[in-house]
Formats: C-alpha cells, sequence, structure tokens
C-alpha cells in the first residue's frame, strides 16, 4: 500500500490533511526538496506539489519524470494557479511530437 | 553518407544484406510502434488537459474558501480542527503495458465510506467556510488522483515517444543508407576486380601467343620474305 502526499506552505495544504493525505509543510524550496527526496525513498505514489515551490524545483522534478513512481503532480497553491502545470502538458507534447499541436484546441 | 569500414569481400557482403533485411524490418516494427504511441498519447494528453484544468479550476475554489475560513478563525484553532484526520486514504499501485511502456494505475482505498468523515472537528468552533474547503477538495480528490495517473502516463509515454522517435530516425537516415552504400560499394569492388581479372587474362593470353608464334618479328620483316605461317 503506497502513501499519496501532499507538499506545499501550511495554508495551501492544511486542507488535504483533513482528507487523510500526508501533508508536509515547506516553506522554501530547499525544504520541499529534501521533503521529496524523502517521500521518494518511502512508500509514497503520488506527491502533490505547490507550482510555488515547484518553479524552483525543476532539475529535482526531471529527475523523476521518468521513473516510475513516485509521481511528481503540480498542483495551484493558495496564491492561485502560475500556469506550470499546462505548460508541462504542452511540453511534453512538444517532446513527444515535434510542435505543440494542441495549443489551438 | 560514409560507408563501413569492411572489407569488401563476398562473405562481408552477405552479412552486410542479413543486417540490412534486419534493420529494415526493425524500421518498420518500430515506425508502427511510434504511430501507435503517439495515437494513445494524444488521447491521454488531450484527456490530462481537460482535466488538469478542471482540477485547476476546483482547487482555486477550495482555496477561496479556505482563505476566507482562516480569515475568520484563529489559526491556533484552524489548525487544531484539521490536525487529527479522521479519514485516511491509502493506495493501491498497479501497471497497464501500453506499447511496452508500464504506465501506473491508481487505485484508491479511503478509511471509511461515510462522506461526514472527512469534517474531523466539532463544528462548534470552525466557521462553515472550512467545511466548503474540505468538502471542495473531497470532491477533487478523484479527479486529482486520475490527473497523477494520466499526467504520469502522458511523461512517460512522450518520453518514449522520442526515444522511438530517434530509433527510427537513427536507422531510417544513418543505418539503412549506410549498409545500402556499403554493399553498393562492395560489389562494385567485387565487379571491378572481376572485370580487372579479364582484362589479365586477355593480355596474358595474347603474351603466349606471342611467346608461340613472334606475330612481331614476323611483322618486321619484308613481305617477300614472310614465312607462311
Amino acid at each position: 500500500m503506497y502513501k499519496i502526499a501532499v507538499v506545499g506552505d501550511r495554508d495551501s495544504t492544511l486542507g488535504f490533511k483533513a482528507l487523510g493525505l500526508d501533508t508536509v509543510f515547506a516553506d522554501s524550496p530547499e525544504e520541499a526538496r529534501g521533503a521529496i527526496h524523502r517521500l521518494a525513498a518511502e512508500d509514497c505514489a503520488v506527491i502533490y506539489l505547490t507550482e510555488q515551490l515547484a518553479q524552483s524545483l525543476t532539475p529535482e522534478l526531471d529527475r523523476y519524470t521518468n521513473a516510475q513512481r513516485p509521481a511528481i503532480i503540480l498542483i495551484p497553491g493558495k496564491a492561485g494557479s502560475l500556469g506550470i502545470g499546462i505548460e508541462n502538458i504542452n511540453k511534453a507534447v512538444e517532446k513527444a511530437v515535434g510542435s505543440n499541436i494542441l495549443k489551438n484546441e | 553518407m560514409a560507408r563501413l569500414n569492411v572489407n569488401p569481400t563476398r562473405m562481408e557482403q552477405t552479412k552486410l544484406k542479413r543486417r540490412l533485411v534486419t534493420a529494415r524490418r526493425g524500421h518498420k516494427l518500430l515506425k508502427d510502434k511510434r504511430d501507435e504511441l503517439m495515437r494513445q498519447f494524444l488521447e491521454i494528453v488531450r484527456h490530462n488537459l481537460a482535466l488538469r484544468k478542471k482540477v485547476e479550476a476546483a482547487l482555486g475554489k477550495a482555496h477561496r474558501s479556505f482563505t476566507i475560513a482562516s480569515a475568520v478563525m484563529s489559526p491556533e484553532i484552524l489548525e487544531e480542527a484539521l490536525m487529527y484526520p479522521k479519514q485516511s486514504v491509502t493506495l493501491a499501485l498497479s501497471t497497464k503495458n501500453i506499447m511496452s511502456v508500464n504506465v501506473p494505475v491508481y487505485k484508491f482505498q479511503m478509511k471509511s465510506d461515510d462522506p461526514a468523515e472527512i469534517f474531523p472537528y466539532g463544528f462548534a468552533t470552525t466557521s462553515g467556510e472550512l467545511d466548503d474547503a474540505v468538502r471542495a477538495l473531497s470532491q477533487t480528490l478523484n479527479d486529482l488522483l486520475e490527473l497523477a495517473q494520466s499526467e504520469k502516463t502522458a511523461q512517460m509515454l512522450a518520453q518514449e515517444i522520442e526515444k522511438t522517435r530517434r530509433r527510427v530516425n537513427a536507422l531510417e537516415y544513418v543505418m539503412i543508407p549506410q549498409l545500402e552504400e556499403t554493399i553498393k560499394y562492395i560489389r562494385m569492388k567485387l565487379e571491378e576486380n572481376e572485370r580487372g581479372n579479364t582484362s589479365r587474362l586477355m593480355k596474358v593470353k595474347d603474351m603466349m601467343l606471342e611467346q608461340a608464334h613472334h606475330y612481331a618479328e614476323r611483322e618486321s620483316l619484308p613481305l617477300s620474305e614472310a614465312v607462311p605461317i
């Protein structure tokens, strides 16, 4: 059995705690980096990370992109979406197809 | 296109021809794999995009309620209310094979099915906005998990497509032309040797005839002294 974790600042993640997800408070990218590595080493299959923290952790996230576990999924923090999640999907399309064919949809 | 550095022998040629056949078959298979991966990928990524927009909107709404709740309530009470969840979620992970890419399939299990279990607090000290926030979050949980699955799948497929495309291109634009070129080179070389051999034989024949009959000497004699052959 695997766990689902949420990493982000206090206000963005507190709500998930009520649902029974594992929450890790991280206010700085450094804390988040440590938390992600620790969670990945433990039995954590899905990590939700706020975009605010993710924007300065790109190399770390790339490391886990091709691993089967964990899946690091970006979610908007309390300050709203930064569009990084959508951007990542577009990047994946670009990587696979060569150009972004979904841009106009 | 550079040809391979091999000896121009018939044995090498046979070997290369066999390699060319394998390369062509591999190229065809990989091309089919790439096309099928692409089809699956586009399907998933479209779904992924729609799902992400939906989840982001839902989370935005939940965060708004939560912000109001945290403004109305003191941070201590808010924290106290949420600190010890009644509900817990575990995840079962299995894999699905899409064109030999093992993508994850998540199946989550709530500890209890009672929808009221998501509220780990008594309602006396908390505000209604907090209930809204928690309920909104719990409603998105399903979508969130589906998002995780489809996003991871999309990432892994994108990676595989890129890899396959490189292989297809390497075969199509490097391996196969190189093999063809080398085979042609060997064939030319062998033919050239063959021609060289023929002309050498003709030359030798001429020399041998010359030795036997002394044509050159005879031609230099005046016609009257010529001896009939």
